[in-house]
């Protein structure tokens, strides 16, 4: 396992605004994450958790730094960094089936016709999907469609996991239905997961390190939170470890402590 | 719910009834205009007013007696042909221009201005230009259906282009697709339906026109052919040709909204 997996360095993102200085969102920021980890960001509204994701998909380029991925540069959106985007993005003209397999086609061009079909039930089993699969995504619930777009991301064999807010818009059931699949998936094949969320519990629940962001303007990375606690983890039992309490006291003092935000 | 239908069925018949009281009226205040018992013997043929037996148009519609004098199908079918060409043509190159229009800012700055000036143009402004040019009857009605029907392709295709919205194209954008693979997977599917609201509009436009270049331009066609019956003063055939084209525009707007409802993903799945 290599240390230096994706490494963030000197990261700055600069918004010009017209006949103003530029508007810093985010600045400074040194991250490594290392491979199979899960990480989630954490931080209060507009402090930047998009911007520094998308800098990383390569949907949007920072003003200055380095990102590297196995010690390459990273330039533009590629398949590598999987995305699964907040409103889950489906082609709603494609069944579940088919937005899984139009990505795999796309970034295994090699696979024979049999290997494709293979790869792509592979995947709508993975989140359990095999009743659905002829479905339009207008057809199944939000939750469904979320799961599809997990599936559709894994399955280009990404080297990195990129999810904004990815379950943001469900409601708590769907929601921690949603990261029982998410933990399940990654007991079984390791990804590396940077997972942005507003939940302190999710962020917990779900990541290896909790990494809690300073708010805007000028933006950066105020303190890492190692979660130390054992795999398979149990939402129901954990309420009680002292580490998960001492991991949500942590950031909830973070949050509304040492960085509250007053203008909510 | 039956109750709707028989409303459905009733209410037209009132209308209708109104109608032919008001047609009815006209004819009496109006020299030589003919009545409607009159006009539906000229359309189903019978005897007139006049006691004279008469063949309907539209109970022997395939007759041909010489290249100049052929029954209303004949007429219709040649019309029918002139819209084809004309709408098919718009579509092979308004697609492609709304796509580019659409996809393209420069593209849309450089051609918008003139896609609004020529947009309103009449038919009957192009139609001496364009006969000019041509010199043939059947090349000018074909370009004028095509020049005053392509403008509701291109605007609707560049509509549709647009409103792909920016998740789809970060879809596309972290596969990697090339534009041709973006144009293909993504942005025609969704510009299919606006691209058919388009064509729909096209085929009404170059249905009106169709009747007024012929009536310019003379020759075959179901324009020349009402025209041609005012020349001869059968004013009864003027409105057996207007309904006449009021219900084939009726159809091919209904045949329109059938194939495109087909290629609407929004309109599938949804409903079961
Ligand atoms: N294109 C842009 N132009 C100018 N400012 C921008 C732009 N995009 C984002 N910003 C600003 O950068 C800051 C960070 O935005 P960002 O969307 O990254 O926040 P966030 O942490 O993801 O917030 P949320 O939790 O609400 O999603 C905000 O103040 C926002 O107004
Ligand atoms: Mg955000």
């Amino acid at each position: 396992m290599s240390e230096k997996f994706l490494s963030l360095k000197n990261i700055e993102k600069r918004f010009p605004i017209l006949g103003k200085e530029d508007y810093v969102a985010v600045t400074d920021v040194n991250l490594e994450i290392k491979q199979n980890e899960i990480i989630s960001i954490i931080g209060h509204s507009g402090c930047g958790k998009s911007t520094l994701l998308n800098m990383i998909s390569g949907l949007d380029a920072q003003t200055s730094g380095d990102i590297l991925l196995e010690n390459r540069h990273v330039k533009g959106p590629g398949p590598e960094r999987a995305v699964v985007f907040q409103n889950h993005s489906l082609l709603p003209w494609l069944s579940v089936y088919q937005n899984i397999e139009m990505a795999v086609k796309k970034v295994m061009p090699e696979l024979s016709s049999a290997e494709l079909r293979e790869r792509v039930e592979k995947f709508v089993s993975m989140v359990n999907l095999e009743h659905a699969k002829d479905k339009l995504p207008g057809e199944i619930s939000g939750g469904m469609k979320q799961r599809v777009g997990i599936a559709r991301a894994l399955s280009i064999k990404p080297k990195v996991l990129l999810m904004d807010e990815p379950f943001g818009a469900l409601d708590s059931l769907t929601r921690a239905n949603l990261q029982e699949h998410l933990m399940r998936i990654q007991q079984n094949v390791k990804n590396t997961v940077i997972i942005i969320t507003h939940d302190i519990d999710e962020a917990v629940l779900l990541s290896d390190r909790v990494i809690m962001m300073t708010n805007g303007p000028h933006a950066t990375i105020g303190e890492i939170l190692e979660v130390n606690l054992p795999r398979p983890r149990n939402r129901v039992e954990l309420q009680s470890n002292p580490e998960y309490i001492r991991c949500r006291e942590a950031i909830l003092s973070f949050l509304y402590e040492k960085f509250a935000k007053d203008d909510e | 719910m039956k109750y709707e239908m028989i409303k459905k069925i009733v209410l037209p018949f009132l209308v209708f009834l109104l109608i032919l009281q008001v047609w009815s009226s006209i004819a009496m205040s109006v020299h030589n205009f003919p009545t409607p018992s009159d006009t539906y013997v000229a359309a189903f043929g019978g005897v007139n007013a006049n006691g004279e037996a008469m063949t309907g148009v539209l109970t022997d519609p395939f007759y041909v007696n010489n290249k100049d004098d052929k029954g209303i199908f004949w007429q219709i079918v040649e019309s029918l042909k002139r819209v084809f060409a004309g709408f098919v043509l718009a579509i092979l190159i308004g697609v492609p221009l709304g796509l580019f229009v659409g996809m393209s800012k420069n593209a849309q700055y450089a051609l918008n201005p003139f896609i609004q000036i020529f947009k309103p143009v009449s038919p009957l402004a192009w139609l001496p230009l364009l006969l000019f040019i041509f010199q043939d009857i059947n090349l000018t009605a074909i370009s004028t259906i095509f020049i005053t029907s392509i403008w509701p392709i291109i605007i609707n295709t560049a509509l549709g282009v647009k409103s792909v919205s920016e998740d789809y194209m970060n879809v596309a954008k972290v596969l990697r697709f090339s534009p041709m693979e973006k144009i293909v997977q993504i942005i025609l599917p969704v510009s299919v339906p606006y691209i058919f609201t388009g064509m729909r509009l096209s085929l009404g436009i170059a249905w009106l026109v169709i009747v007024a270049a012929e009536m310019l331009t003379g020759g075959i066609g179901i324009g020349f052919w009402i025209w041609d019956e005012y020349n001869n003063l059968n004013y009864h055939n003027i409105i057996i040709g207007i309904i006449v084209v009021g219900l084939i525009g009726f159809m091919l707007d209904i045949i329109m909204g059938k194939i495109a409802d087909y290629f609407d993903y929004t309109k599938k799945g949804r409903a079961k």
